[in-house]
């Protein structure tokens, strides 16, 4: 099967996500990029528009989920541990979020990954996480 | 000074519970998960009621730790802004009936979160409590525990840093 049919089905079997409208557009060698558009519903503060720090988080868990996943010695699925997100700035309202989180480091129980969130201002981050999560065997 | 008959308990509880109402339900995220919250008094329980959408693991299944992340986070946020409208209510700076028709303070703003994942989340309901440890002028700390069957088994915590609004004084 190829990459892009991998990652379509990857987000389709994850109810949540596919609720927050995510599209898993990389992944391969501990590495992931997912986007959520905006959505009105995400919105956390309606004065503003801005989208809700939850619906980022979800989007942060799902693309280190998907990085550790996809790490050659990941042998199968994987759960969170801990997640640390960072909020720098909120996001554009009406710009899509993209996450690019990397798995840095695997060890035969747990794998370390970094992400990093922006909109369209690619050089200022909306948001970054660290986490540690299992790997299954 | 005079005595002062409290008001009725109804009309002080409907007041709160429609200030609470209007602060949680201004918000869309909040109405897309779901969620939705108890008060005892000035305490609040935040209530995740089971949906289909929030699952992470069909196979287990299991909730979405986005899920379970964005529920707490909210459950920090609300309490802590509520912690905020409850004084000011009651020391009369804030009118309820004010919040309730629209003149909403404005939330908290996260800093960071960090949630450690003790248990699968369970294709069921689930409850978080937050708890105010610090509130300052402009920053706040709050710890956040969820469980779902049983309270003495928390499947997930959370710690967050939050920015307070701007008082303009």
């Amino acid at each position: 099967m190829d990459k892009a049919k991998i990652a379509k089905q990857f987000i389709k079997a994850i109810p949540h996500s596919r609720a927050l409208g995510m599209e898993l557009t990389d992944i391969g060698e501990g590495f992931a990029r997912i986007e959520m558009p905006y959505a009105a519903q995400l919105v956390g503060d309606p004065e503003t528009g801005v989208i809700h720090g939850g619906a980022v988080s979800a989007l942060m868990d799902t693309c280190c989920g998907a990085a550790a996943m996809s790490h050659p010695s990941s042998p199968a699925g994987t759960a969170t541990i801990d997640l640390r997100i960072d909020y720098m700035r909120p996001a554009t309202p009406g710009q899509t979020i993209a996450t690019e989180a990397q798995c840095y480091h695997i060890t035969r129980s747990v794998a370390f990954v970094r992400a990093t969130a922006t909109d369209d201002d690619k050089d200022n981050p909306v948001a970054t996480a660290t986490g540690a999560f299992t790997v299954e065997r | 000074m005079a005595y002062k008959r409290p008001e009725p308990v109804q009309v002080i509880k409907q007041r709160r519970d429609a200030a609470l109402s209007a602060l949680v339900h201004g918000v869309p995220y909040i109405t897309f998960m779901g969620i939705e919250f108890d008060r005892r008094g000035d305490e609040l329980t935040a209530i995740l009621p089971y949906d289909d959408k929030l699952i992470g693991n069909p196979l287990l299944p299991a909730l979405h730790g986005g899920a379970i992340s964005g529920f707490m986070e909210v459950a920090a946020v609300i309490g802590l802004g509520w912690s905020v409208l409850w004084d000011e209510i009651e020391r009369g700076e804030l009118d309820a009936d004010e919040v309730v028709r629209g003149h909403l303070p404005r939330l908290p703003k996260t800093i960071d979160f960090t949630i450690d994942y003790l248990r699968t989340g369970l294709p069921r309901d689930a409850y978080a409590r937050a708890k105010v440890n610090r509130s300052g002028r402009r920053y706040a700390s709050v710890h956040v525990e969820a469980w779902q069957d049983n309270r003495a088994r928390i499947f997930a915590q959370g710690t967050g840093h939050f920015l307070m609004p701007r008082r303009d004084d």
